[in-house]
């Protein structure tokens, strides 16, 4: 399956994540991976979505483009997908765990 | 300035010239309540969150204007929520403020806790919690800018009780929230428009809600006149055009004529203006207009393409691209296309009735519209009757019709009345109801007899859930399940229970006069008519089949005819 990036910059506050994540639910596409992390200016945020290359692009992007909170969507096709593969290894910490590293809820 | 985030509330109200809001009060919006004591606002008390909802929705729809109503936290607003999916599916301006719980009890299952954000978030155009006060003075005006804006649509704003009681010092009052200005159609698009239209031979326009929306009536009128277009509309763009206009083809698609589903199929351009290719509309889609091209006209960038491509598309306001093409189109009279209007449409007439009376519900329709003028605003509940009225109200002017086209809620129609009757105070208005739907918001009888207001419902009593009735009928082998009422309301007992006049066509030796008179008393009145139970609404196409594909109507008129 061909996967393509979109990269979106969104207003940075609680209900962002749910807006775009419900708005793939509801129009029944598939989100293949998610990353999201703060702008320069902490007001924003960037998201980047994996998504099947194969989905109505177009109207996915029209309706993203309809949230409020979405400030701007491009389609990225030539974007590197591979750190969405091995994210792990970004946030993986080397050597065992130490009590330190346990958060709450790990007990669970 | 000093104040509490109730009072900012209501003060930002009244700045946006809101004169009704329509609500419930309960422990999480009380502070909001209280604000509005003193205030210049008018506060209806609905009987039932819903119809505090579609309340609000009678007025946006009569006015055009984003309407507001109030619900309190948990039941409060799982109780809007109908109303509010009914207004993101029908494009209708409300700003909903519900009360939530404090701040501090949010996430902890806390008395009367939903998660309204989360609830309220796929069925709106937009939402917000608010958790500071000073929010408020952003997120209010923005929310009227942005359930008017583009594409009109609900908003909600949920507002924790302490936010309502925080004060907050500022020092000016913002900005108004106001639709945002669309920019002027390309002038390029325009052209384009205007060469294909000129070099078609059957050309047809197919208009919908968006061209009411945009006060685009006239506009359209001078087009489709000018350059002799025959009009198609859809449920939600009746009204758009008048009815009495040789060029008017009434409805399309399910409950449409033959006479228009065929003109669609014939015509070799198809101009989509302020629609959605509904399925209700289209039919099977890759038959509808299979055979011309379309140019599909609407605000929402997202419809373009969504369902059927536009061979050329413009994205911007229905109404300014509609002044411009008919400051520019020419006079052309079409006169074989119109001829072949002519004989489709006296080839396929709407079924007359087999015994002509005024239980005909079709009949009873007509004559109605004899009896109401112009100016009368029309709601619906959902069903049968609301197709027969669809069918055969004479519909001539812009908003005077309101019914739940998208979402299809029973229940709309009493609470939507009473909405347009608090807008339009000196415009008559008619519920046409059915004994199912009526009873999912009767309750609002309350409401209307307190607001004594000038609304008349007039009730299609078949003692059935009627159009799931005639689907059992036509597509389920005639397994009649779950749709005949084993016992019915004596509804001119319940009326009068309510402090409602009512009257009763079936006991009455001329029915006839008693609807006159009745539609004649000032104030609340309902009227009940029985309806045949096996009236069908005719023609159909099955779900599913392509619009050409209608069934009945015909072998009713072909064995008249015989
Ligand atoms: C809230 C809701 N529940 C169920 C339906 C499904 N439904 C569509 S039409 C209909 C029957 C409506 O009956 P009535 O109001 O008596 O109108 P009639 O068809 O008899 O004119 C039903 C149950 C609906 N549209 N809305």
């Amino acid at each position: 399956m061909r996967h393509s990036v979109l990269e979106l910059e969104v207003r940075n506050h609680p209900g962002v994540m749910s807006h775009v994540a419900g708005l793939f639910a509801r129009r029944a596409f598939n989100i293949e991976g998610i990353l999201c992390g703060p702008m320069d200016d902490e007001r924003f945020s960037r998201i980047y979505l994996l998504v099947h290359a194969e989905v109505r692009m177009d109207q996915l992007v029209k309706q993203l483009e309809k949230l409020h909170d979405v400030l701007r969507v491009n389609a990225r096709p030539d974007y590197d997908q591979t750190v969405f593969r091995r994210l792990h290894e970004f946030v993986e910490i080397d050597g065992p765990l130490t009590p330190d590293h346990c958060v709450a809820g790990d007990s669970h | 300035m000093k104040k509490s985030g109730a009072e900012i509330i209501v003060a930002l109200l009244e700045r946006q010239g809101i004169e009704v809001v329509a609500g419930i009060p309960g422990g999480a919006n009380l502070p909001l309540y209280d604000a509005l004591t003193g205030s210049r606002i008018r506060h209806v008390l609905a009987r039932h969150e819903q119809g505090a909802g579609f309340i609000a929705q009678g007025i946006a729809r009569a006015t055009g204007r984003a309407a507001v109503c109030f619900g309190t936290s948990g039941p409060g607003a799982t109780n809007l929520l109908t109303a509010i999916a009914d207004a993101k599916l029908d494009s209708v301006p409300v700003v909903a403020i519900t009360g939530q719980v404090a701040t501090s009890l949010i996430g902890t299952d806390a008395f009367q806790e939903v998660d309204t954000y989360g609830l309220t978030l796929p069925i709106t155009k937009h939402n917000f919690i608010i958790r500071d006060a000073a929010e408020l003075l952003e997120v209010i005006p923005e929310a009227f800018a942005i359930a008017q804006s583009g594409r009109p649509g609900p908003v909600v704003v949920d507002v924790p009780k302490d936010v309502q009681q925080q004060f907050h010092e500022f020092d000016a009052w913002p900005e108004l929230g106001v639709p945002r200005t669309v920019s002027d159609v390309d002038e390029t698009l325009i052209s384009a428009f205007l060469d294909r239209l000129h070099q078609a031979e059957r050309p047809i326009i197919y208009a919908g809600g968006g061209v009411i929306a945009s006060d685009a009536a006239d506009a359209l009128a001078v087009l489709a006149r000018r350059n002799n277009i025959p009009v198609a509309l859809t449920l939600a763009g009746l009204g758009a055009f008048p009815c009495d206009d040789p060029l008017y083809l009434g409805m399309l698609g399910m409950h449409g004529s033959r006479a228009t589903n065929t003109a669609m199929d014939e015509a070799d351009l198809v101009l989509a203006l302020g629609v959605r290719f509904d399925d209700r509309a289209t039919g099977r889609v890759a038959d509808f207009c299979c055979h011309g091209s379309i140019i599909h006209v609407d605000i929402d960038p997202s419809e373009i393409d969504k369902i059927k491509p536009a061979n050329l598309a413009i994205v911007g306001d229905v109404g300014k691209a509609l002044c411009a093409v008919s400051q520019q189109v020419r006079l052309q009279d079409r006169a074989a296309w119109n001829s072949r209007i002519t004989e489709l449409k006296a080839a396929h007439p709407m079924v007359p009735p087999v015994f002509p009376s005024m239980f005909n519900p079709v009949q009873l329709i007509e004559r109605l519209g004899e009896l109401c003028g112009p100016e009368t605003i029309i709601t619906t509940d959902v069903g049968q009757h609301q197709m027969w009225v669809a069918q055969a109200y004479p519909f001539r002017r812009p908003r005077t019709f309101q019914t739940s086209g998208g979402l299809g809620t029973m229940g709309f129609g009493l609470p939507a009345a009473i909405g347009a009757a608090l807008a339009c105070p000196n415009t008559p208005v008619v519920c046409v109801s059915g004994d199912g739907s009526l009873l999912m918001n009767i309750q609002e009888l309350a409401t209307l007899a307190e607001l004594n207001l000038n609304v008349k419902v007039v009730l299609l009593n078949n003692q059935h859930l009627g159009l799931v009735r005639q689907q059992q009928e036509l597509f389920y082998g005639q397994r009649y399940i779950a749709s005949a009422f084993q016992t019915s309301p004596d509804f001119a007992a319940i009326a009068a229970g309510f402090g409602i006049r009512s009257y009763d066509m079936g006991t009455n030796p001329n029915g006839e006069e008693a609807l006159w008179h009745a539609l004649q008393q000032a104030g609340p009145g309902l009227i009940n008519v029985p309806i045949h139970a096996a009236e069908n609404v005719l023609p159909m196409v099955p779900p599913g089949k392509a619009n050409h594909e209608s069934i009945g109507g015909e072998a009713i008129h072909a064995s008249l005819s015989a």
